[in-house]
């Protein structure tokens, strides 16, 4: 039954995702792709937390990320007048590929609450310089002009169809190739990191080296799902880099965890929903109706949404 | 029954039929109007720091007009008609708290899902910038009531978005005018100014307004600790050794008042002249712990300083805020209610263009832009921004407590024109400072 | 000179009040290995609370004698522990204890979303003023320098508060079985110590500690709602510099990040949000696991 519903072949489960996904977007409202457009791009930083989970880390600082990518696309958008969501993503990538290898090395030393802590001070140090510079618009933040595709100028609805379909493209491809590095050996052994990690030693992999490269694939996800974003709101501020943006990154994780990939998504946009409607009709109870829901799936499900969809209820014993 | 009585009776109810249907026929446009109805959503904070003195006035405020203007014929003219052209306000809030990013996605759920007429919100600059893109993509009416950043039409052009309060220039180009004109000694200023836009573009414009009107004053210090730090020992400490003649602060909410608290006691407000550009929100709530003596603008004519100008339409409102909530209305209420009554005379206009139809996006946009009407904070213009972005007249006073009545009172208020303090069409606030506010027109 | 002297006051007063505000987490943290990210909802509760007990204080005729308000704050946050630290611990806690650290994060960041609104639903959004107890004392002058008592005050309470929590801990029998637990818990629970009390009690000090500190800022500041989330960080950052559990090394923290932020302040205000992190990364780089923190084995 499971085999039905999530076929072993990655490309074809990804055809399969994608093709849905289409056929949703185009019965969609306005409001509700706009609403999945962005759960899936904040889904995509959280789908970075998710490769840092499985190895027992915790990045309470995947804002930054998020943040270097929105950033990165709206000043070239505003200082080169690219507006290409291609070209633009592209940019996202290098700026926080380019980051990522300057901390990661570093980063990958620390374990637990410490790295924890540094990645959150991190993107808090960023939102700090970031909030400074008025000549990025300090607090306030600057505008994105809307995306252009490949030289298609969409407008009104066609716009929003246009990128929610670039986004559904863009988490069906970078979700297949984390699902292709989870099943790989290197993702194999970023599991038995969680395990123990000197036994990994002890066999003869840095641990480190894991680590750091994890870190990049996350904060590339962080700099795609930025750059979306930023594109899709058409606005970027350092609020990008505060701590509790990367907390919900960090809940969406929890929420979803780390089996399996859909659930990632799933689980963004059941967030973006619960708040979408609780902060309309509960105005001034939101926060709470939103604490009571947390604490009602970390109860209810333990293992996070994704054990509802994973592939195999029990990780397969290695004889 | 007699058969006088009868006959008496009969007439009774064939006048007061009579009655009805000449009502009926004399308010027809209006009795068809009247069962639509024109939802407006508000959004602002609900939560937060910037609730209790911002959002949840200003809400209140705003619940209260509403409530009026349903009943219809309570406002003095031209207010006086019911609801919007006839039609009753449906007003749905929405919490402003939550960041930039947050309020895009709820403004396209007010427009997209709720189907709102319009929007009326945002105190926060940063949610000012990032709305108007998106009002402009989905073509929905938008007012800005509250926020202060000049960027937003400055920077940018937008069709549907209009601002109905003055930017925040004009709240420190007012204060330096009255530290020149009231000859207060400022040789040397330092300034306590929150870490972000809003207290640093503050500082930026005093300083640049005082090297202009009191080329003498020399800057000691400029603190910018973070917002919401509540905790202002250490900086007050600063302000004290460098012994300033004036200090300048644009702290609000609760930060404002920990300062005070914290400030006072300490002595610096007798040391230094402080002047506070947008404070007025929290006299309320301290009463007697703010001393006298204290310069204090409210970013507009607003507050105390409406109340001593007392037309009918300000006392109207500040007595029936002042009996619904057992406190007077301090700036945010009346930048609400400038709101409000702008977006009135919008879709009033619109209608009497149109025949009496509920207005679409486009005719309440041509309808608004250079438009002008009279609020309980004086004539509101709106000649900037190609006829999106308001002026205002302002007030700025010192303050006094008075024992008798045991309230706050503003004393030698000094009122400014709009065109006194607000740069002319096409110049932008920095510019207009620096080059020695050319072309303005003072009273 | 003077300048010298009034770095060192002021880094000394915001130092004390960083520390009141941070052993109450360092302490649950060490004692029940939870990092309570709810730590600044207790201390806004505890301000809004001693507010509270103020306010009726001086309703109930106490301007006969004003120095009753500082019992009257204090009895806040006493009330604010006994209600919130059993409810917590006992009704939410305990049920994810096992869980993976940053399980239980979240569990304390679900409750502080709660306790943000809850404060909101009990108390309003109206600020709350108790600035009596703020001027009571009157204040110092050294020289140039001049400040109010009630700071000396905050001082004087947080070394009290800090000594006796170490003297506890350290010196008393009690405190040795809390130090067992700490050590091994399972070991603690076969020798017979109640392991559910100890937690239920410390996580109580903890929250208590918290309402404390909030307590005594109640009176500089005007109590709103918002007032902990800054808190939380601050706090997170002495710890962390400290070292996670540590009491002297909150102590010293506190005070490293007291001095070095009023010095920003008068040296380089621009500089001013910056300090924390600035301390903190150059202690974790040097010292990984905070300044007080042992190194401890790993295991195999």
């Amino acid at each position: 039954m499971t085999e039905f519903i999530f076929p072993r072949s990655i490309p074809l489960a990804c055809a399969l995702a994608l093709a849905v996904l289409v056929v949703v977007g185009l019965i969609l409202p306005d409001w509700a792709m706009f609403l999945a457009t962005m759960a899936f791009s904040k889904g995509m930083v959280a789908l970075g937390v998710v490769c840092l989970m499985r190895s027992g880390l915790v990045s309470f600082g995947q804002g930054l990320y998020y943040c270097i990518g929105a950033y990165a696309s709206g000043l070239m958008a505003t200082w080169i007048g690219i507006s290409d969501i291609f070209l633009m993503s592209l940019l996202g990538i290098i700026a926080s590929g380019i980051v990522a290898v300057i901390f990661g090395p570093l980063l990958a030393t620390y374990r637990g609450i410490f790295f924890a802590m540094l990645t959150l001070s991190l993107s808090m140090i960023l939102y700090g310089t970031l909030s400074k510079m008025s000549v990025l618009g300090g607090t306030d933040g600057l505008n994105v002009s809307a995306p252009t595709f490949l030289g298609y100028h969409p407008e009104g609805r066609a716009l929003g169809l246009s990128l929610y379909m670039f986004t559904c493209a863009v988490i069906v491809v970078y979700g297949g190739l984390v699902r292709t590095l989870f099943d790989s050996e290197r993702g194999l052994i970023s599991l038995a990191i969680r395990d123990n990690e000197l036994r990994v030693e002890y066999l003869g992999t840095s641990v480190r080296t894991e680590i750091a490269v994890t870190y990049i694939v996350a904060a590339i996800a962080g700099g795609i799902g930025g750059v979306i974003s930023g594109a899709a709101i058409g606005h970027v501020d350092p609020e990008y880099a505060y701590w509790t943006t990367s907390g919900e990154f960090v809940f969406v994780a929890i929420l979803s965890g780390y089996f399996s990939i859909p659930a990632v998504f799933l689980g963004s946009v059941v967030l973006e929903i619960v708040r979408s409607f609780s902060n309309l009709y509960f105005p001034n109870t939101w926060q709470m109706s939103l604490g009571i829901f947390l604490l009602i799936v970390i109860l209810l499900f333990p293992k996070g949404l994704g054990s509802l969809l994973s592939r195999s209820k029990k990780p397969e014993k290695k004889q | 029954m007699s058969s006088e009585n009868w006959k008496n009776t009969v007439k009774k109810t064939a006048t007061k039929f009579a009655a009805a249907v000449a009502i009926t026929g004399a308010i027809g446009v209006g009795a068809a109007a009247a069962q639509e109805t024109f939802k407006v959503g508000i959004v602002t904070f609900l939560s937060g720091g910037a609730a209790e003195s911002f959002g949840i006035p200003a809400w209140n405020g705003g619940e209260l007009l509403i409530n009026l203007l349903n009943q219809g014929g309570v406002l003095p003219p031209p207010y006086d008609q019911p609801g919007f052209g006839g039609m009753m306000i449906e007003a749905i809030p929405v919490d402003e708290s939550g960041g930039a990013t947050k309020q895009v996605q709820e403004f396209r759920n007010l427009v997209q899902r709720e189907n709102v007429d319009a929007v009326l919100g945002y105190v926060s600059s940063g949610d000012c910038l990032a709305i108007p893109p998106v009002a402009d993509e989905l073509k929905a009416f938008t007012i800005l009531y509250d926020c202060g950043t000049p960027r937003v039409f400055e920077e940018g052009s937008y069709e549907y978005v209009f601002r109905t309060a003055a930017h925040a220039a004009m709240d420190n180009i007012s204060l330096a005018r009255y530290m020149e004109s009231r000859g207060i000694e400022a040789n040397t200023i330092a300034g306590i100014n929150q870490d972000y836009a809003w207290g640093q573009d503050s500082w930026a414009d005093f300083v640049a307004s005082m090297s202009v009107l009191v080329p003498d004053a020399e800057v000691e210090t400029a603190l910018f600790p973070k917002i919401f730090a509540g905790q202002y020992g250490t900086e007050i400490s600063a302000l004290i050794r460098v012994n300033a003649d004036v200090v300048h602060s644009s702290l609000w909410g609760g930060d404002l008042q920990a300062f005070v608290l914290q400030a006072g006691p300490r002595g610096l407000f007798e040391r230094s002249q402080v002047a506070l550009a947008a404070g007025d929100h929290v006299m309320p709530q301290l009463g007697n712990k703010m001393p006298d003596g204290v310069i204090i603008g409210a970013r507009g004519m607003n507050g105390l300083a409406a109340r001593a100008n007392a037309s009918p339409l300000t006392n109207l409102l500040w007595e029936a805020y002042e009996e619904e909530y057992g406190v007077f209305p301090v700036q945010a209420p009346f930048r609400m209610w400038q709101g409000i009554l702008g977006l009135k005379v919008a879709v009033e206009t619109a209608m009497a263009a149109n025949g009496g139809n509920k207005p679409t996006a486009e005719e309440l946009a041509a309808a608004m832009t250079g438009q002008e009407w009279e609020a309980p904070s004086g004539l509101i213009q709106m000649v900037l921004g190609n006829g999106h972005q308001a002026i205002q007249p302002n007030a700025i006073g010192t303050t006094k407590w008075d024992d008798a009545t045991g309230q706050m009172t503003l004393v030698d208020i000094e009122y400014y024109s709009a065109t006194c303090v607000n740069p002319p069409a096409g110049v932008k606030a920095i510019d207009w400072i620096h080059d020695g506010f050319p072309g303005a027109v003072c009273d | 000179m003077e300048l010298l002297a009034y770095i060192l006051v002021d880094g000394l007063i915001y130092g004390a009040w960083l520390f009141i505000v941070s052993l109450g987490l360092t302490l649950v943290f060490g004692i029940l290995n939870i990092l309570n990210m709810a730590h600044g909802s207790l201390y806004a509760i505890g301000a809004y609370a001693a507010a509270s007990a103020v306010g009726a204080y001086f309703a109930l005729g106490g301007e006969a004698f004003p120095f009753g308000s500082y019992a009257a704050m204090v009895i806040g946050a006493i009330f604010v522990a006994l209600i919130l630290g059993p409810l917590l611990e006992y009704g939410l806690l305990r049920h994810f204890y096992g869980r993976d650290h940053v399980i239980l994060v979240l569990v304390t960041y679900g409750v502080f979303l709660i306790l943000e609104d809850a404060m909101k639903l009990i108390w309003g959004v109206t600020p709350l003023f108790v600035s009596e107890p703020y001027s009571l004392l009157g204040n110092v002058e050294f020289g140039p320098l001049y400040y109010v008592t009630y700071d000396f005050l905050v001082i004087a309470v947080a070394i009290l508060v800090g000594l006796g929590v170490w003297f506890v801990l350290n010196r008393t029998k009690r405190g040795k079985v809390v130090l067992a637990v700490i050590h091994d818990r399972e070991m603690s629970k076969t020798m017979g110590v109640n392991v559910d009390r100890v937690f239920l009690i410390s996580f109580t000090l903890g929250v208590f500690l918290a309402a404390l500190g909030g307590a005594l800022t109640a009176p500089m500041i005007s109590v709103s709602p918002s007032i902990g989330v800054n808190v939380i960080i601050l706090a997170f950052a002495v710890v962390i510099i400290g070292g996670l559990g540590s009491i002297e090394g909150a102590a010293i923290g506190a005070l490293f990040v007291g001095i070095a932020r009023a010095a920003s302040v008068h040296l380089l205000p621009e500089a001013e949000l910056f300090v924390i992190y600035l301390v903190m990364a150059i202690v974790l780089v040097f010292r990984p696991e905070g300044l007080f923190q042992k190194t401890q084995a790993r295991k195999i």
